[in-house]
């Protein structure tokens, strides 16, 4: 036995559960940040979650239907273990924490003890000082589905809900935080109105499309909306989704199956209809940012289309360029998450996209694939000029945002 | 080269664990029956803290001679540390990804161990 023995000392947390605080959590994320010099790098995250069910009590208070909000706030009060009110959605069927396995994934109940911000804020907050992160778009999680909702009247009168609780109670909370407000876009007239009366609230710096839902984001319903939206000069985004009701998809019998494809198909048809049919052309100014599918799905459907389209081309008229190329240049999109197992395979995405100007860098904290900062930054064979428009200037030019640095 | 003392032997129940730090550098040491494993609590997938995850049986599929599913079980033999941050497991007797068996993905790094007059150690380098 060697005579030098030194002593150790027991990690205050031994073990990660859904109690522990987001900064013990994060931990080895803030420590390659003060390795990597983070703090002097603008970086923005356009793609981070809260769970917005926890506080559904509160969000009810803001249906704009004195009855409906009778209703849901009698519910909230007297109906024992029930699912928030209105709320359509997978129940049950939540698996993404892998059987405990990824404990955040299941919930945040650590303590809070400020009070003078809400919850949400102090989490979010904590968040971005572990990823060092410099502004924050928020999502919600279960409002995700909302999309398939059986009634569209109560997309309209939850989304409405949503994007007033957020705007009023949540994000004056901290100016790191920003949204993509929530468009009911099964209902044309209203997503509209949505845009009129939120474009200019603080904090709000785009649109969002949850993008499970099968309307055909080319109907002409929509156009009035795209036009509206390309005159604010912020984007439109799709973030994406799953769901067990679409009958192909429901033949996988894991989430691992159904969390790989559903997440990306749901934006491939989008993006299909949305190049197709000449969107970019019909409003070239109006930018789009595809959110939460990864980036194998982009190489495929510009390769698709492009092969596609050079024997169909009386079938998309509107076109003067390729696919692909609308795909590049009025396409953004986000990384996370950002899968990585082909070093080739990666490579070749990012030149395809031209990830140096279209790729925006998102953690999807606190979910079980979410990424840090540092799978951007040791990319090995980008420069760090495009690490730095990755991770945050990149977003900063397309949504308009002033690089300022909180973490320095 | 350095001995960390890591604690008692009778304080790590079997498929028990603890997460110490000495200067900086953390380490978890797992206690499988009467052996030790110690590793760096550094994940190979993004850094994540990957021994203050929890410990996981190995999951099985079981089949039938026809080759049909008879769904999912435990098998006590395999013994995971999962981090915490994405799930990715470890096999705690080697340290080496659990999954895909037939290729080597990636490991834990490892310390050896020694137990004496009923103290853990770890060798560091
Ligand atoms: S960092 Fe450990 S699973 Fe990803």
């Amino acid at each position: 036995m060697d005579a030098n023995i030194v002593p150790s000392k027991a990690m205050p947390v031994q073990e990660m559960d859904v109690y522990t605080d987001t900064r013990d959590y994060l931990a080895p994320a803030r420590r390659d940040a003060r390795e990597m010099g983070f703090a002097d790098w603008f970086i923005c995250d356009i793609d981070a979650h809260h769970l917005e069910t926890v506080h559904w009590h509160e969000v009810i208070e803001h249906i704009e239907d004195p009855v409906v909000r009778h209703q849901a706030m009698m519910y909230q009060k007297e109906r024992f273990g029930a699912p928030p009110y209105g709320l359509n959605g997978d129940l049950g069927l939540r698996y993404q924490d892998v059987g405990g396995r990824i404990p955040h994934q299941s919930g945040q109940r650590e303590k809070v003890e400020e009070t003078d911000v809400h919850r949400d804020v102090t989490l979010t907050r904590r968040a971005m000082q572990a990823l060092c992160v410099d502004k924050m778009v928020v999502f919600p999680t279960p409002m995700l589905f909302l999309g398939m909702h059986p009634q569209a009247d109560m997309e309209v009168l939850l989304t409405r809900a949503y994007n007033k609780w957020l705007t009023e109670r949540v994000l004056p909370g901290d100016e790191g935080m920003a949204s993509l407000v929530l468009l009911p876009f099964n209902s044309p007239e209203e997503a509209c109105r949505t845009v009129e009366e939120f474009a200019d609230k603080p904090g709000v710096i785009g649109f969002t499309v949850t993008s499970t839902r099968y309307k055909p984001v080319h109907a002409n319903e929509y156009m009035r909306l795209y036009s509206m939206i390309e005159e604010t000069g912020k984007p439109i985004a799709f973030h994406a989704g799953y769901h067990w009701q679409d009958p192909s998809l429901a033949t996988c019998n894991s989430f691992l199956g159904m969390h790989a494809l559903g997440f990306a198909w749901c934006n491939i048809v989008h993006m299909t209809n949305w190049v197709l049919n000449g969107i970019p052309e019909r409003f070239p100014k109006l930018k789009s940012v595809w959110i939460e599918s990864g980036l194998s799905w982009i190489p495929f459907v510009m390769q698709r289309l492009d092969d596609q389209y050079l024997m169909r081309m009386s079938e998309a008229p509107l076109l003067k360029q390729m696919p692909s190329d609308y795909m590049r240049q009025n396409c953004w999109y986000t990384c996370q998450p950002m899968e990585k197992s082909s070093e080739v395979g990666l490579k070749a995405t990012f030149e395809m996209i031209n990830a140096k100007t279209q790729l925006l860098y998102a953690s999807d904290w606190p979910h079980f694939d979410f990424d840090a900062p540092r799978v951007i930054a040791e990319i090995p064979w980008i420069d760090e000029e495009s690490k730095r428009n990755i991770l945050g200037m990149n977003a900063a030019n397309c949504f308009g945002l002033e690089p300022k640095l909180r973490w320095k | 080269m350095r001995t960390v003392r890591i604690c008692r032997e009778d304080e790590l129940e079997d498929q028990g664990k603890t997460v110490v730090e000495i200067d900086g550098l953390q380490i978890g040491v797992f206690r499988l029956g009467d052996d030790f494993y110690a590793y760096k609590n550094l994940c190979p997938h993004q850094g994540g803290p990957v021994c203050q995850g929890r410990i996981y049986q190995k999951v099985v599929e079981k089949l039938d001679p026809d080759m049909k599913s008879r769904g999912r079980d435990f098998d006590a033999d395999g013994v995971h540390i999962v981090c915490p941050w994405h799930g990715l497991e470890f096999d705690i007797r080697t340290g080496k990804f659990a999954g895909a068996s037939d290729v080597d993905i990636m490991s834990l790094e490892g310390y050896a161990t020694q137990v004496q007059d009923g103290d853990v150690y770890a060798i560091v380098e």
